[in-house]
């Protein structure tokens, strides 16, 4: 059973049209990467999802349509994104930005999870107090996973975790998302440029090429595909 | 010294109004980006309710209370039907609006009371403090008391309650507030809300000291936007300490250095403002953001 299907949906920005036509769908518990390249519409494809741009089609979200949802209800259903560029409250605290994670949620449990995700991210419990503007990319993308998280989300949309971050920090970040799937089960809709690393943990991706899906395959064959690899690998 | 001391004491208290409408203008400034013109009219609107209210027969202190959760109100409808509206629209126009507006709460307070000056009582019995060698007002005293204790309401909101920390975020970045789940217009009413009943309250507090009428709100409104401006726009604490200190340093200046006495003194705040903008401008408290990469 697909946690999230799409249908022949068709997203862009005001007049200007991004993807055409795109039908996917997820399976709980499992990680699809979306391949591309720059201006293929993968940051367009999440944000139909979440609800951030203007879409026409049919999203089904754990059997209920989420296509005309907005933003807010869409989050409130259990999607959470982590946008590009992370989008941290750069004037609040670590702790704050945290906290704010789980505005929809009770107090107790936000307690509770807080402490939990903090055992996954080291380094924002010692920075709990520090301005989020002030940290480091690799713990601001820590801390937009952290707040995204703090939703008790079913669906995990990151779009280019690894996008600015050191190739060893990158690894470890896949290693950790990887780590909370397996304790938590969450399902997760992956945008990556850093194409090996994110088919290493993944268990199935799409490419998208101009707005459109040109090839689905499990992660492995696609890690073995000699176009993907040539074109999204570095092989040549 | 008991005259410095004295001076000292009055100017914390005006100093404490020009506080409470700085700090109007900086939420309005942080959670829309946007210098409300208006903000002293509408203040002056407020003031001009509770007279005709206790006219009406009401109290004093309820009719003052009436008029602020109205002003709340109206805050939150400016927001929705004019701040919100133009969000898209270039800062000149909004500007332009809020000049309009300015102009338009003014002459409706002139043709709803007329021009003639009216009395609105003091919150504050005409009582004196003695402390020790030197007394205090009870309008003084009471007037840092009051804005002492809103200052402290308010900080409670932002810092310890979750519509508060949700108020923090909308206004620090909204793309990301939504992702969170927080309705970023409601929080931006809620804002305008509190500035109008901010500004309220330093209508209610002034109005008695300036009398009432439709253009008492202009010297304090040059003084909270000097108090602004000094302690930096988008800082609460900024507006706080710049509204204490142009109030000590109007009292100080207009006593103690006489060609400028009382009726030059509205000049200490332009050179305020002018040396802030020249030296630091984004204030003392202002933070050019930090945002890597």
């Amino acid at each position: 059973m697909s946690l999230l299907t799409i249908e022949g949906l068709q997203a862009g920005y005001g007049e200007r049209s991004v993807l055409h036509d795109i039908d996917l769908a997820i399976s709980e518990r499992k990680i699809q990467v979306v391949l591309g390249a720059n201006g293929a519409g993968k940051t367009t494809l999440l944000r139909a999802i979440s609800g951030t741009t203007t879409r026409s089609g049919t999203i089904m979200f754990d059997g209920k349509r989420i296509d005309r949802l907005s933003a807010r209800k869409v989050v409130a259903s259990g999607v959470a994104h982590v946008p590009q560029g992370r989008g941290t409250f750069a004037d609040l605290t670590v702790d704050e930005n945290i906290r704010l994670g789980a505005y929809l949620r009770s107090s107790a449990e936000a307690r509770q999870d807080r402490e939990r995700w903090l055992t996954y991210f080291p380094r924002l419990q010692e920075r709990l107090s520090q301005q989020a503007g002030s940290l480091s990319g690799g713990e601001q993308q820590m801390l937009a996973i952290a707040r995204a998280l703090m939703l008790r989300p079913r669906l995990l949309l990151l779009d280019e975790p690894s996008l600015g971050l050191a190739p060893i920090i990158t690894q470890s970040l896949f290693k950790t998302l990887a780590a909370i799937r397996e304790e938590t089960g969450m399902t997760m809709l992956i945008v990556e440029q850093s194409a090996n690393l994110a088919l290493e943990v993944a268990d199935s991706g799409v490419v998208l090429e101009s707005g459109r899906i040109v090839l689905r395959d499990s992660a492995q064959n696609l890690a073995g595909n000699d176009e993907v690899r040539r074109i999204y690998l570095g092989y040549e | 010294m008991t005259l410095f001391a004295n001076q000292l004491i009055d100017g914390l208290a005006d100093g404490a109004i020009y506080a409470s409408l700085a700090l109007a203008l900086v939420f309005s400034y942080r959670s829309t980006g946007i210098v409300n013109f208006a903000q002293g009219e509408m203040a002056m609107l407020s003031a001009y309710v509770t007279w005709q209210l206790m006219a009406w027969g009401l109290p004093l202190i309820p009719a003052a209370l009436i008029s602020i959760v109205l002003s709340f109100i109206a805050g939150a409808l400016l927001y929705a039907s004019i701040v919100k509206p133009l969000s898209h629209a270039s800062l000149l126009t909004v500007v332009s609006v809020l000049i309009g507006l300015y102009l338009a709460l003014n002459s409706l307070a002139g043709f709803l009371w007329t021009y003639t000056i009216k009395a609105l009582p003091s919150l504050f019995p005409k009582a004196h403090l003695q402390l020790g060698s030197f007394s205090v007002s009870a309008e003084t005293a009471g007037i840092i008391a009051v804005v002492g204790v809103v200052l402290l309401l308010l900080y409670l909101l932002f810092e310890t309650t979750k519509v508060g920390l949700a108020m923090r975020g909308a206004a620090s970045t909204p793309d990301s507030a939504v992702l969170v789940g927080v309705s970023v217009p409601v929080m931006l009413l809620i804002g305008w809300g509190i500035a109008a009943a901010l500004g309220a309250l330093s209508g209610i507090l002034v109005a008695p000291k300036v009398f009432l009428n439709p253009t008492m709100m202009f010297g304090v409104i040059i003084y909270a936007f000097a108090a602004a401006t000094l302690g930096g726009f988008d800082s609460v604490v900024g507006a706080v300490v710049g509204g204490l200190l142009v109030g000590i340093v109007e009292n100080l200046v207009g006593t103690y250095i006489p060609w400028i006495g009382p009726d030059l003194k509205i000049i200490v705040a332009l050179v305020l403002i002018f040396g802030t903008l020249l030296i630091k401008p984004d204030g003392l408290f202002g933070r050019k953001k930090v945002v890597r990469l």
